[in-house]
């Protein structure tokens, strides 16, 4: 029989006091955290140079000349809608893959993964193509939705992970129906991971550009595009960027008192309970139809319009052998981001989480801040470091795998964070009190806690990096492709045709990942044990 | 002490890594390069130059193969879209990798004159192309050019009833039928015509009729696609999307045709593309070479072969056979240097919030 750890303040409140004054940082912890600090800096480092130089009187005139109140409502309302259709659709989803028994959850696991997998520009054009009137306000809620949920969905899988069943039982026990046990148990153990899940979404939506091109729907980052592309006025733009900034760091404020309260983790003799999965009965068929209805919108309608390119379009060719290569130099430069991203958020997340305090704290909500920039200033900052001060590493590899653990680093930190939650911090002294040192504690005992959210930091960063576009064609290495340039090179010729195989391997690409981390859930599931 | 040991270890393991991924990423050294070269200096050929490439790319990858089998010179080619390929140049400043920058439209180039980042071209490079087409300082030299013209779906519209001049799509008849995209550096140069050849106020008011009755789409490709599926009934575009679109849909899905203003009418616009070498690059000579076959004969005869359907702008050599004839264009009577960079246009543009 578990037993749960229950905030008495009394005799554990001394022992926690007593253990966090001998606890030391693990010196791995400190380094990884201040590397991680410092590449987040970067971006934002530049950002204030430029904006210096455009000065503040430039900036105000083109705050008014933008019609920014316009724009900043647009945003907010946008953000709002969008956040809270994401946060419903993946917990659902999440719920019913984790925790039902509904049928084809294995493929469920992985269909739902994959709109991630696509880009935003294909799944718009889908859209788009099947109806052109979709424009403006709803349908910039429905394509990011359609595209953003998974960002709700991973962590919430991984924060369900984490659930304790034996705390669902005794709910049960005590006579609460499944809709209140999950509304009152499940859904708030997930807490933690599902508001990290909405705070991606809110600050992907500040950032987004592409995507609201083709509804013809504007929010402020039209008014940043704006000053690139046509006034060719960097200063301007990186002025403007700083409100994305400021809106950024609104949300990560407000959303910080939220995770605060409450606490997570179990800890108990005895191992943990195998879950008992709810049995859906009548409520089968409605479920399917819901899951089969979001894949078929976003997955079915991009995938369909690939298939309609290959079948109708002149240009359709086999593609050339080149396409593996740039597969290959895709998957490359994407796993090398999830591996370094990872790196990165265990040390910023476990330090913020086992180490609280205000640097720490900062040097987390910093960590999910990129999330907000648009992806052309993070790039144009690094080329802005690398030409002055590390010149070698120009339009290197390794330079493009650092920008996208900078870019993606926010996902990371959410996907360990969903994990780390609930892992018991007592644990953990346990094994400093049997003499482990703090690193040899967290390779024994942290890590295999919390690998199921380890796996789903890495699932989001190397979908998200192989997809990447902006980034990609500034910082590459001259004359290595990756899928999404080439398709790029051929959309932007209307060679849809050609295009098509490029995007149809990235969403295979994501899939392998996608597919392992969904049996690896799977046999969570089974032995009842993270 | 094992702190520290497991410190040095991290550390190690790090620099291994960015040791071995700096390694991995600097494939196709200098010394890659075979000579080949017959006719142009032996001191280029084994020489490696860098293109910031933001025209059509497979054009370009046909100018190159055909500029190396030339020179012995191997060209690296970097593409992006020409105005972020611009702000990047902006940023390496003297330390840019670029050799050469070729890009869609000219006040790209305009600007990095302006941020004196261009070096001098060759005399000769700037005399194989009439001069208006040219910058007025000899930075830049044009390549090639394409047309502002109307596309029209044929089914909804009849060619007695389009336009002579692009003044007349202001009218309400238009209303609901136009499709234009704001947004996309083309746009720009024909408010500042008009400006230019009917006034500041004609343009407002033009560019406030249009706004009535257009559909915004995010690019000139949505345009002419949207157009030809019977969307809009007309658009406002470059020739050039037009013929592409054909290749990619084939004559069974064409429904649309396109539709050439009166002689000298501000809407009847030549835009350049360009190229120019980089003052920071240490390859100057190699890199002179390169803008040079751009625009000789057999450099200008494989962009009039190639898809880009572009005119060529050499004295001399023909465009594809399916287009007008260059001579047969009469463009309105304005010059580069009168287009200027837009920036006014954007204003105006902003002003009305097409943007």
């Amino acid at each position: 029989m578990n037993t749960f750890a229950s905030p008495s303040p009394t005799v554990e409140g001394r022992w926690a006091r007593a253990w966090s004054r001998r606890r030391r940082w693990p010196l791995v912890t400190v380094f990884g955290a201040t590397i991680a600090a410092v590449l987040v800096l970067l971006p934002l480092v530049f950002l204030v140079i430029q904006a210096q130089q455009a000065g503040w009187d430039a900036t105000s005139r083109l705050l008014l000349r933008h019609n920014t109140a316009v724009l900043l409502w647009n945003t907010l309302r946008l953000v709002v809608v969008s956040t809270a259709l994401c946060a419903v659709l993946g917990v659902g989803a999440a719920w019913c893959v984790q925790r039902t028994t509904i049928p084809g959850r294995r493929m469920w696991a992985v269909l739902l993964v994959l709109p991630l997998g696509i880009p935003d520009f294909v799944i718009g054009f889908g859209w788009v193509s099947l109806e052109p009137s979709l424009q403006g306000y709803l349908a910039a809620v429905m394509i990011m939705t359609l595209s953003l949920y998974p960002l709700v969905y991973l962590p919430a899988v991984a924060g369900l992970a984490g659930v304790d069943p034996a705390l669902e039982e005794v709910a049960r026990s005590l006579g609460l129906g499944p809709w209140q046990v999950f509304w009152r148990v499940t859904l708030r153990q997930m807490l933690p991971a599902v508001l990290g899940g909405c705070l991606l979404v809110t600050l992907g939506l500040l950032a987004e550009y592409g995507a609201f091109e083709i509804v013809q729907y504007q929010t402020f980052t039209v008014a940043i595009f704006t000053e690139f592309k046509l006034g060719f006025d960097t200063a301007a733009a990186c002025a403007l960027s700083l409100v994305l900034v400021a809106l950024g760091i609104a949300a990560l404020a407000g959303e910080l008192p939220l995770v605060r309260r409450g606490r997570w983790s179990r800890s108990g003799a005895g191992a943990r309970r195998a879950i008992v999965r709810v049995k859906l009965g009548r409520w089968t068929i409605p479920a399917l139809l819901g899951l089969s209805t979001l894949c078929a919108m976003a997955l079915g309608v991009p995938i369909g319009s690939l298939v309609y390119w290959l079948i109708r379009g002149g240009s359709t060719t086999l593609p050339s052998a080149s396409i593996l290569t740039d597969a290959a130099h895709t998957a490359e430069f994407s796993a090398g981001a999830a591996a370094l991203s990872t790196a990165l958020a265990i040390p910023v997340t476990a330090a913020a989480m086992r180490h609280r305090n205000r640097l720490t704290v900062l040097i987390e909500r910093l960590a999910l801040l990129p999330q907000a920039l648009p992806g052309l200033v993070v790039a144009l900052g690094l080329v802005s470091f690398s030409v002055r001060y590390a010149l070698p590493l120009y339009q290197s590899a390794l330079e493009l795998i650092v920008a996208y653990a900078i870019l993606f680093l926010p996902l990371a930190v959410v996907g360990v964070r969903a994990a780390l939650a609930h892992a018991p911090p007592r644990l953990e002294e346990v094994g400093r009190s049997l003499g482990r040192r703090p690193a040899s504690v967290w390779l024994r005992v942290t890590l295999p806690l919390i690998a199921p959210g380890l796996g789903v930091a890495f699932l989001l960063v190397f979908i998200s990096s192989s997809t990447e576009l902006t980034a990609t064609l500034l910082l590459r290495p001259t004359g290595v492709d990756t899928l999404a340039t080439q398709f790029w090179v051929y959309t932007s010729d209307f060679s849809y045709g050609a295009a098509a195989p490029y995007a149809g391997l990235m969403v295979l690409i994501s899939a392998v990942p996608a597919y392992l981390l969904s049996r690896r859930m799977a046999a969570i599931a089974r032995r009842g044990q993270a | 002490m094992r702190n520290i040991k497991l410190l040095i270890a991290a550390v190690a393991t790090l620099g291994a890594i960015l040791l071995l991924a700096a390694c991995g990423g600097s494939n196709g050294s200098p010394t890659d390069a075979v000579s080949s070269g017959t006719s142009a200096p032996a001191s280029l050929a084994g020489q490696t130059i860098t293109l910031y490439n933001g025209q059509h790319e497979q054009t370009t990858a046909l100018l190159v193969s055909a500029f190396e089998k030339h020179s012995g010179v191997k060209v690296k080619v970097r593409s992006n879209d020409e105005v972020e390929l611009g702000n990047q140049i902006v940023q390496e400043g003297s330390n840019s990798p670029a050799d050469v920058f070729y890009t869609e439209n000219t006040p790209v180039l305009e600007h990095l004159r302006e941020e004196s980042l261009l070096a001098q071209l060759a005399p000769s490079t700037l005399a194989a192309i009439p001069a208006r087409f040219n910058s007025a300082q000899g930075d830049w030299v044009g390549v090639s050019a394409r047309v502002s013209v109307l596309v029209y779906n044929t089914s909804k519209v009849s060619p007695a009833s389009l336009p002579s001049s692009i003044m007349e799509l202001s009218q309400p008849q238009w209303k609901g039928k136009l499709g234009i995209a704001p947004s996309e550096t083309d746009f720009q140069p024909l408010i500042t015509a008009i400006t230019k050849l009917k006034g500041a106020a004609a343009a407002e008011k033009w560019l406030a009729g249009v706004q009535a009755n257009s559909k915004i789409y995010p690019d000139n490709e949505t345009v002419v696609t949207q157009v030809n599926n019977g969307e809009s009934e007309v658009g406002l575009i470059n020739h050039y999307y037009w013929y592409r679109l054909r290749d990619e849909v084939g004559q069974g899905g064409l429904h649309s045709a396109l539709h050439y203003y009166a002689a000298g009418d501000p809407g009847d616009l030549l835009n350049v593309s360009g190229a120019a070498v980089l003052k920071s690059s240490s390859h100057q000579a190699a890199a002179q070479a390169f803008v040079a076959f751009l625009v000789s004969k057999e450099g200008q005869e494989v962009i009039a072969y190639s898809h880009s359907y572009e005119y060529p702008l050499r004295p001399g050599v023909s465009p594809a056979s399916s287009l007008r004839p260059f001579n047969q264009l009469q463009p309105a009577s304005i010059s580069l240097a009168e287009l200027g960079d837009g920036s006014a246009s954007l204003e105006l543009e902003q002003k009305l919030g097409l943007l």
